[in-house]
């Protein structure tokens, strides 16, 4: 008898699973084919408003996949420099002390990354590179290096801490520095989980919607450096209040093209993370 | 040493230094900004009262509460749900497909970003189950977003109960469901706490999913009331104030509001931690 209601309550995950994708799709689908996938996946123009509407996400597809290639570039040699001299050579009091600086980043909410990006990143942008708007491509760049920076250190420094002691002792015992054996012996043993931090990262960024929303600019062009952008998650988010018709199909169509995004880059950290555990 | 070992040394350290030095100086700016720029607007009367279209004052207070309402309502049901689901997979599961399955599903839950859980939540729970846009379907769409954090800490506390009390419970002749209640779950109660603060924590900080699902409304209601009810949380009223109202002032102060929750919400984290720790140790 409690075997099947334990049985039930374990299930409801799969159950949500399921109906996260079937509603996804189901709500995907219309727009799409009244579109044309072709049409759809790489038109360069969205005017969802304009009196002959057109419904290309090409310019959210490449700044969603600039974005985060941006914020990657920019958070993964911060962050894993970090985890590696926190895991592996940092005295006990700074690596107890940069340990809940690095919690208490990823605690604080997306929205007030933005706001902190509005006020603060933005002028800043503007000023010092003699735009008539700073919310940009750039501004949404390095706030999301912010973002998944406290998580690219935490897998990353997991990762390290499980390299087998004897592995390092040897590289030592042989003469290396411990510099040297961090970078050649520990950094190489943990790469797969290295590698599941980044993916992780990659993950957080092309999902994040509301600090990006807020630094933007939010303008449907194609992607560059320092123009006004729109992302896939801010595609949807900014347009759904007041969608309707084919218009709000759209959107459910963006939600799935973004949900395979997700979908393949959990692939990926589920790779990674297996052979980490075999390896 | 060779000169070409010693600057390989020497860059990599300067390497490391200047990464922490990094992420150490963004965390105390982004602390001290906030706080700074928000506390000087946490007045008692921002928290204490509902805005007023007549006199043109804003207050917090009906999103604080809706707040509350909210990570009381998702916490009341994702807690029995993950606790139940992680008991299933560490005590009872038999056939490894299936807790492959289960696993699977838990991973893509957990890395789906939180705007498609607000789309689905919108279209299932206020549509399809017709709750409307209302604090309750918010809170239901967080109880799925959260579900992972709550089952995993759980599983983790799980395995830490020594299988040799569970022997012992089944060799004096308890049955399987008795050994559960008595035995494994007393000995979870540190992971349900800790899901329950990560829990918090994150409810806190969600926007996204909450957009379309629990609304905008700022009225000042009761418990029951406001779950029927369309309302904005702390995190959706910083986004609207800032977005596409221009009140600064308003959005720092909830902003610097948020930054402690979340520095209390993290020292809670901690202490659990420590403090299950220690008890296990001894």
């Amino acid at each position: 008898m409690m075997h099947s209601v334990f049985l039930v309550l374990g299930l409801v995950t799969v159950g949500f699973v399921l109906l996260i994708t079937v509603y996804l799709v189901l709500s995907g689908i219309p727009a799409i084919r009244e579109i044309g996938l072709f049409q759809f996946l790489f038109g360069k123009e969205w005017a969802s408003t304009a009196a002959e509407p057109s419904y290309g996400i090409a310019p959210f597809i490449l700044t969603s996949v600039y974005g985060t290639a941006g914020a990657i570039l920019i958070g993964v040699p911060v962050g894993f420099m970090t985890a590696v001299y926190l895991a592996k050579l940092a005295p006990k009091q700074i690596k107890t002390v940069m340990e809940s600086a690095v919690s208490l980043l990823a605690g604080i909410p997306s929205v007030v990354y933005g706001l902190v990006g509005m006020i603060v990143l933005v002028p800043a942008v503007r000023k010092l590179f003699h735009l008539p708007d700073g919310a940009s491509l750039l501004a949404a760049i390095i706030v999301l290096a912010i973002i998944i920076l406290p998580s690219i250190i935490k897998v990353s420094i997991t990762a390290l801490e499980a390299v087998p002691k004897e592995y390092e002792d040897a590289s030592l015992a042989l003469g290396a520095t411990p510099v040297e054996t961090c970078f050649r012996i520990s950094v190489p043993a943990a790469k797969s989980g290295i590698a599941a931090a980044i993916v992780l990262g990659v993950g957080r960024a092309i999902g994040e919607a509301m600090a990006v929303m807020m630094v933007a600019g939010n303008v449907a062009n194609m992607p560059s450096l320092f123009g006004s952008v729109r992302f896939l998650t801010t595609a949807i988010a900014s347009e759904m209040s007041y969608s309707a018709g084919l218009q709000r199909q759209a959107l459910f169509s963006i939600a799935l093209v973004l949900f395979l995004f997700i979908m393949l880059i959990n692939a990926a950290l589920n790779f990674f993370l297996k052979r980490d555990k075999e390896g | 040493m060779r000169g070409k070992r010693k600057s390989y040394i020497f860059i990599m350290k300067l390497l490391m230094w200047l990464s922490v030095g990094i992420t150490a100086a963004l965390t105390l700016f982004l602390v001290g900004y906030i706080l700074v720029k928000g506390i000087p607007h946490t007045t008692w009367e921002l928290i204490s009262t509902k805005p007023s279209y007549l006199s043109g004052k804003i207050g917090i207070l009906p999103d604080i509460l809706n707040t509350l309402y909210i990570i009381i309502a998702a916490l009341l049901v994702v807690i029995p749900l993950g606790v139940g689901a992680a008991i299933y997979l560490t005590e009872y599961a038999k056939s490894k497909k299936l807790v492959g399955m289960i696993e699977y599903a838990l991973e893509t839950l957990s890395g789906i970003p939180s705007i498609i859980y607000g789309l689905v939540g919108m279209l299932f729970f206020c549509q399809f189950l017709n709750l409307k846009t209302s604090l309750l379907a918010g809170a239901l769409t967080l109880v799925i977003m959260n579900l992972p954090t709550v089952m995993r800490t759980t599983q983790e506390s799980l395995k830490t109960v020594p299988a040799s009390l569970r022997e012992g419970a089944f060799g004096l002749g308890a049955g399987k469901w008795r050994v559960i209640r008595t035995v494994v779950l007393p000995g979870c109660v540190d992971g349900v706490i800790t899901g329950c603060i990560l829990s918090v924590g994150r409810i806190l900080g969600e926007s996204a999913a909450l957009l379309f699902t629990a609304g905008f409304a700022h009225a000042l209601n009761g418990f029951f009331d406001g779950l029927g009810s369309s309302g904005c949380t702390l995190t959706v009223a910083l986004y609207v104030y800032a977005k596409e109202q221009g009140e600064f002032g308003v959005a720092f102060a909830i902003a610097a509001i948020l930054m402690i929750m979340t520095l209390i919400i993290n020292s809670a984290a901690a202490f659990v931690s420590r403090y299950w720790g220690k008890r296990r140790s001894i």
